[in-house]
């Protein structure tokens, strides 16, 4: 995004170029521009810029897309965290609704 | 079927401000259902939305003058992106709500015009064998909706790409200072009857109760606001930075000279540390945050913040038992 970057090399964006059937569902639900199509079949050009929000995967008619899409901020995190371990009293409370 | 106008009033207004400060924001929603903006016909354009009222009257304003027909979805008054990742704006109310509203009596066409940042919650293809209905993923704002209708229902790069503007920035801190409200007046109180039991005056205390709030707010408010002026990718760096300039600040201001080398550390410690964690916490509120990165920043962020703190502790209750 223009302006703005976050941590290279995390993103667990994976594509099976193999399986793509050149759709560009992909390219339309990215709001960060990630692929890009190439001789009718979408590729990744731009895994750094991916937020995991798991549009393209969930849009992806043949499931050639997968990444580890959730909550994303700190607080949230925790709260998953701690429900995970069932540590009563804390978890409730999220902040965005 | 409801008629819509497409003018906001005063009310509109002040209700959307309302949600900005986090009153009423969760029971700020509108009726799920199918709403007509104007006088659409079986072949007016059917835009789909999520019912929190600021979502909604950001829509029926871009739609003014347009005969239209309105689809909302039940996201309980969250809007569409943050339903979207809790799956209430997705796949199974669109299809249920598609039935629910009677559309497919409705409109002679099978086309449904979506918010691009629905798609983490609806996938089109599933849609389209459940109900008949083609998706197409429309804008990313519901500003752009009018030109995306003009051009013959085109998405331009434009309207397909994300921003993180300083007034975007800048609607979302109020929210965020009104949710830490209430922790931190907690922890303000137990660090102020703390400050009083080790420091032994109430002037002492009042400065770290003071020191305390200014590290939450550069956090919650400052660092989050001038993201793109403190360097560096990791929003816990960017955090203790802001955190880091604070401290200097209230040094200067605060009388700094005169707290001892044990409350200058732990004071140069325990303040970033605070600023990175509710920086950090930003990252939800964010366009372009993943949360693959948020976990890396945990995991390297957090033991040192938590270590900062509580040497910062060890600091002060030495620093008091010694002098």
């Amino acid at each position: 995004m223009k302006g703005f970057r976050y941590l290279e090399g995390v993103a667990t964006l994976e594509l099976d170029e193999a399986l793509c059937v050149g759709c560009g569902r992909c390219l339309e639900v990215c709001p960060h521009q990630v692929f890009e199509m190439e001789e009718k079949r979408a590729r990744v050009a731009d895994k750094d810029a991916c937020m995991e929000c798991g549009a393209c995967a969930l849009n992806c008619p043949v499931t050639a897309i997968s990444v580890d899409s959730g909550v994303g901020c700190a607080s949230g995190m925790i709260n998953e965290w701690l429900r995970e371990k069932n540590i009563r009293g804390f978890g409730g409370g999220g902040s965005c609704g | 079927m409801p008629e819509i106008s497409c003018t906001l009033s005063t009310a509109d207004h002040l209700g959307a401000w309302k949600g900005r400060w986090g009153i009423n924001r969760m029971s700020y929603l509108v009726p799920a259902g199918l709403y007509a903006v104007g006088e659409p016909n079986a072949d007016a354009p059917v835009v789909v939305t999520a019912n929190y009222k600021m979502s909604f009257d950001l829509v029926r304003r871009a739609l003014h003058g347009r005969h239209v027909w309105l689809l909302v979805l039940e996201t309980f008054g969250i809007n569409v992106w943050c339903a979207a990742g809790k799956g209430t704006f997705g796949t199974d109310e669109l299809v249920n709500r598609i039935a629910r509203s009677g559309l497919p009596g409705v409109v002679a066409h099978r086309r449904l015009i979506l918010p691009i940042l629905g798609a983490p919650g609806v996938s089109a293809h599933q849609v389209k064998r459940r109900s008949g209905f083609d998706v197409a993923y429309a804008t990313i704002r519901a500003a752009d909706l009018p030109e995306y209708l003009d051009n013959g229902e085109r998405t331009t790069a434009a309207m397909r790409a994300l921003s993180f503007t300083w007034y975007e920035r800048m609607v979302l801190v109020p929210v965020e200072l009104v949710l830490v409200l209430r922790p931190a007046a907690l922890m303000g109180a137990a660090l102020y009857l703390a400050a009083t039991f080790l420091g032994g005056s109430g002037a002492a205390a009042s400065t770290a109760l003071l020191a305390y709030l200014g590290a939450v707010f550069t956090g919650v408010a400052a660092a989050p606001v001038l993201l793109p002026l403190l360097p560096g990718k990791s929003f816990a760096v960017k955090g203790a930075l802001a955190g880091v300039i604070y401290s200097a600040l209230l040094y200067a201001v605060a009388g700094g000279a005169s707290w001892g080398v044990p409350v200058t550390l732990a004071a140069f410690l325990a303040l970033p540390a605070l600023s990175a964690f509710y920086t950090l916490n930003f990252t939800g509120c964010t366009t372009y945050t993943s949360r693959s990165g948020v976990k890396k920043e945990m995991r390297l962020g957090l033991p040192l913040m938590g270590g900062a703190l509580l040497a910062a502790a060890l600091l002060l209750v030495a620093g008091s038992l010694l002098s």
